[in-house]
């Protein structure tokens, strides 16, 4: 049998497997930054802790209401996206007007702010919330053990991704938003609402993060700080697509989860690390990122 | 002489014992821990509950003593945890510094506690450099160490038929002296090392790891981590089947806190010492009921009960020298032995090392758990002597 | 980025009426903060009054870069946290005097903000931004890898203070205060020296038209770089002070948080004004201090404030003081 630098190619396949789950991850949220940026030019640093809101929400439905794992996949949701709602009318949209910097900080306080309540009312060490009965086991592939519930994640975040490139670059309401991100006062012009497009946006945005919360609850840690250690990586994740690209940040956040992965393999310390090494190699060669256009 | 009578003559009693008293010692006790991150569930506001718990027993004011409790966040950061202390010493009066988790805060009050000349009573830390090359005639590590729960799990796993090793370490300081001092205990009783892997702190995904631990074959999955990254691997750990497959999980630093986090159903067969489970005899039951009432129904932590039993050791050693002078406490806390109802009989070391048992848990099936925070079984005891570092190699200079 | 810090660019007429009472202000202010850092020791806590001092010299010369050269550094950690690292390591281990390790440590962060202005001024905005925020993190890599230097998480402990020169103990806190108020002030001088030279002029004349002034013949990028360079060292003078005066030096300094901590103190106090920085750093390391009794609430008390910041003085507390008395501060 032969080894690819002491490591047996059956172990590769999985960790190549592996990393493509985490990069699901990385895709929904990037995905999600994405849109959010394509619209209103705004970096959400919100993100992080929005996605917390997604597993919290789906913890308290389960705990207080009673309401399922499939159930919370579409209720948390929708009630997360409806805090993005508020959060963009009662403050982004003050803004709107504004340098980048100030939505960036605004959201950072946000978040903040959100971290801070969660902490307060359900302390730091997080709660549990178990895999959905139908998803528990697994299968043998052979060259590894792969739990149903990661294969659900992949399967559950490509239909996702796709279905919002699909809105987005083929329907007639992704081409509102196309045309209110390159002209907001043209379109406004020809009598669509956009101040609504956009706050619809950011809901939308949000919705994406908070799926990816409840996708995260019953393998990550669920805790208020679960979102604040990935966001900064998810960052590195939009840069590298490029910023307001969709395609971009969906096949960025698979790629780079796949590097993280095999880098966990040859080099497990600096496997957190990597990413930054490859966004400033990328920002040097191609300035607007691998699919973003150069303005 | 009926009920009465009698409290009426014990009240009378200490109110002319009170000012027959030389005079009046009034003591200032800071409680410095993580009050927002990661450690606030296992210190935070519980350690300063079980403080006031403890000044409450001691009967400090009948004594005529009078304590006074403030306490701080130190965020985990040196810089801020320096700050309060020097403020705290230099500009409150505060006499005696408790808990302080995170080692790398606790090594900097420990070295200002020294320049200043008060007294430190740590419990939340791990670091066994505080009682070994860093250690300081005015520092009492209290609770536990790495160097014991190395012992703990290390040793009694080995003992229990689990001789090979693989280490998930956490790739900072703490992880890698949490593993150094496992590795050292695994292989001097007989186990071996198989393998071990750095993970990036902090770290979410933890099944790439995971699945290394496994295809090591080791018998038991050393996690070199703690909070958050602890409870990612070990609930991913029972997602990939790693404990139904036969391979034993050892929490290396795992408080009663985390397991709650976990829920059984993730945490089940996770083997972890704590030198104080709620659940281990009426004493600590009864402690922990008064405890969890103020505590919003939460059980106390080994942290949290360390800072009564340091509290309350101290007081004592206040009473009998009737000075708060540092050295003489010192001098006296060292010479007294401890006991309390927590962590029963035990004594301080010339170093600073609070001794006492050490015991190894395993945590419950679902189906054997009887109620909410009914988490361990007791697998082994360790006595002080056979948990803590020898003094000889502690490498403290206070050790002659 | 150009509407951030505009408000110290008034109309060329307006400068001409305003600069000679702007001046004398500017003047006044100077004689006022010196005469404050007299008082402040006997007042306050000096421990206290010597962390805000750090921060607010790291703030400044944070601001000197976005304020004034209009870009925004997202990774000033990396510049704070390894300088304090080098004084640390040197004052300890090769047992430097005190202004020799903050020397050293103030050196190397300039070398470091020389390699890594040199990559990221190629690009602009929020690029500019990410990449000073990935090479600040690998930074932070390179220390948590290196724990022989570093100390790992433990950080490095039980730095001596020295003696200045050789000769004057540090070891009181007062005696230390004169000499952290010594570096601050020094740094808040140049500071305002750089920014009211031609260099500065043209540094701000970068930043609010960079085609403009490379048409008037300035190499904009040898311009961008020499700032970003100068601050890079002034955030290390501030971290290898603190350093000294905190006797120790921990991955809490080149963590991306304070690189964070940086931005908000400086839009607190007012972007793009001289004195802004200070008063910023003043009101979050006092937050910090005193809301420390809050428990977790300090988390949502400080988002708040970020939140009303944003939403009712973005110009900063000394911003909206200058557009009261319609002066650039």
């Amino acid at each position: 049998m032969f080894e690819l630098l002491g490591v047996p190619p059956q172990a590769l396949f999985g960790q190549v497997l592996l990393g493509l789950i985490n990069g699901s991850f990385y895709a929904i949220l990037s995905l999600g930054l994405a849109v959010i940026f394509g619209l209103l030019n705004i970096i959400n640093f919100a993100h992080g802790a929005q996605y917390m809101m997604g597993a919290f929400v789906a913890w308290m439905c389960l705990n207080y209401l009673g309401v399922n794992y499939w159930a919370a996949l579409l209720l948390a949701p929708i009630v997360v996206g409806a805090t993005g709602i508020v959060i963009e009318r009662v403050f982004l949209a003050r803004i709107a007007k504004y340098d980048h910097l100030y939505g960036l900080l605004l959201t950072f306080g946000l978040a903040l702010i959100i971290q801070g309540l969660f902490r307060n009312y359900y302390g730091s060490s997080g709660l549990p919330y178990g895999i959905p009965p139908q998803l528990t086991g697994g299968h043998n592939l052979g060259f590894m053990f792969l739990p149903t519930y990661r294969g659900w994640v992949v399967v559950a975040s490509l239909v996702i991704c796709l279905a919002t490139w699909f809105m987005i670059e083929k329907t007639k309401l992704g081409a509102y938003l196309r045309a209110a991100t390159e002209n907001p006062t043209l379109t406004q012009a020809f009598g669509i609402n956009v101040p609504l497009l956009v706050t619809l946006t950011y809901g939308f945005g949000v919705a994406l993060a908070a799926f990816a919360g409840v996708l995260a609850a019953p393998i990550y840690a669920v805790n208020p700080n679960m979102g604040a250690d990935l966001i900064i990586v998810v960052f590195a994740v939009v840069v590298i697509g490029g910023m307001g690209s969709i395609m971009g940040a969906i096949v960025t956040g698979f790629s780079l989860g796949l590097i993280e992965g095999l880098t966990k393999v040859f080099y497990p310390e600096a496997s957190s690390t990597v990413i930054f090494i490859i966004m400033v190699l990328v920002l040097l060669v191609k300035p607007a990122g691998l699919f973003g256009r150069t303005a | 002489m009926n009920l009465k009578t009698l409290l009426a003559a014990t009240a009378l009693g200490a109110l002319m014992a009170a000012p027959a008293l030389a005079q009046q010692i009034s003591v200032k006790a800071g409680v410095l821990n993580d009050r927002s991150g990661i450690y606030a569930d296992l210190s935070g506001e519980g350690s300063v509950i079980a403080a006031r718990l403890a000044v409450e027993d001691f009967k400090a004011a009948e004594k005529g003593i009078k304590v006074e409790i403030v306490s701080a966040d130190h965020q985990n950061k040196p810089d801020v945890g320096s700050t309060i202390t020097r403020q705290w010493y230099d500009q409150d009066g505060v006499d005696l510094i408790l808990d302080v988790p995170t080692s790398s805060v606790a090594l900097a009050v420990s070295q200002i506690t020294k320049d200043k000349n008060k007294i430190l009573i740590n419990s939340g830390a791990g670091t066994s450099d505080l009682t070994g090359k860093a250690c300081s005639p005015n520092t009492v590590h209290w609770t536990y160490d790495t160097y014991a729960l190395a012992q703990g799990t290390g040793g009694a796993m080995v003992k229990a038929g689990g001789d090979s090793w693989f280490f998930l370490t956490a790739d900072y300081a703490f992880g890698h002296s949490l593993e150094r001092d496992t590795s050292a205990v695994v292989t001097k009783a007989g186990g071996k090392v198989v393998g071990a892997v750095r993970t990036p702190f902090p770290g979410t995904d933890f099944s790439s790891f995971l699945l290394q631990a496994q295809a090591s074959k080791a018998k038991v999955i050393g996690l070199a981590n703690a909070g958050g990254d602890l409870t990612n691997s070990v609930k991913q750990a029972s997602e990939f089947g790693i404990t139904q497959g036969g391979q034993k999980l050892a929490g290396l630093l795992t408080f009663a806190s985390d397991v709650h986090a976990l829920g059984l159903q993730a945490a089940q067969g996770l083997v972890l010492t704590e030198s104080f489970y709620w659940d281990r005899d009426d004493g600590t039951r009864a402690f922990s009921e008064r405890f969890a009432k103020l505590n919003g129904g939460k059980k106390p932590t080994m942290v949290q009960a360390g800072v009564y039993s340091g509290l309350l050791h101290y007081l004592k050693a206040v009473e009998a020298a009737k000075s708060k002078d540092s050295a003489v406490v010192m001098a006296k806390m060292k010479e007294m032995p401890t006991d309390d109802p927590l962590f029963g009989k035990g004594s301080i070391r010339v170093n600073g090392r609070k001794m006492h048992s050490m015991y190894l848990y395993e945590v419950k099936k679902p189906s054997e758990s009887k109620g909410p925070w009914d988490y361990y079984k007791q697998i082994a005891v360790l006595s002080g002597e056979e948990a803590f570092q020898p003094l000889a190699e502690t490498g403290c200079p206070l050790v002659k | 980025m150009t509407d951030l810090a505009s408000s110290d660019t008034p109309t060329a007429a307006a400068v001409a009426e305003t600069d000679d009472s702007a001046a004398r202000l500017h003047r006044n202010l100077f004689i006022a903060i010196a005469v404050l850092l007299v008082v402040a020791p006997f007042v306050a806590y000096p421990v206290f009054v010597m962390k805000v001092l750090c921060f607010a010299l790291f703030a400044l010369a944070f601001n000197l870069l976005l304020g004034y050269g209009g870009l925004l550094s997202f990774g000033h950690a990396a510049y704070f946290g390894m300088a304090s690292y080098v004084s640390a390591y040197t004052a300890k281990n090769w047992g430097l005097t005190p202004e020799l390790a903050i020397l050293l440590g103030t050196a190397v962060a300039a070398l470091l903000g020389l390699v890594f202005g040199a990559l990221a001024i190629r690009r602009q905005g929020i690029y500019f931004a990410m990449i000073t925020l990935a090479l600040a993190q690998m930074a932070f890599f390179f220390s948590l890898q290196t724990p022989r230097f570093t100390g790992g998480e433990d950080g490095i402990q039980a730095v001596p203070r020295g003696k200045l020169l050789g000769m004057i103990s540090l070891a009181d806190d007062r005696a230390l205060y004169w000499l952290v108020a010594a570096i601050f002030m020094g740094g808040l001088l140049l500071i305002y020296r750089i920014i009211h030279s031609p260099f500065g002029q043209v540094c701000k004349a970068i930043r609010d038209n960079e085609p403009r002034a490379i048409s008037l013949g300035y190499r904009a990028s040898q311009y961008k770089l020499a700032v970003f360079v100068l601050s890079a060292g002034l955030a290390g003078l501030a971290g290898a002070t603190k350093a000294i005066v905190f006797q120790l030096a921990s991955l809490t300094d080149v963590y991306w948080t304070m690189s964070g901590e940086v931005v908000l103190m400086t839009l607190v106090g007012g972007l793009g004004t001289v004195f802004g920085p200070i008063v910023g750093a003043a009101v979050i390391v006092a937050m910090q201090n005193y809301l420390a009794g809050l428990g977790s609430w300090v988390l949502v008390v400080q988002g708040v404030i970020f939140v009303a910041c944003v939403l009712l003085f973005r110009e900063g507390i000394v911003g909206v003081i200058a557009k009261w008395i319609k002066k650039p501060l």
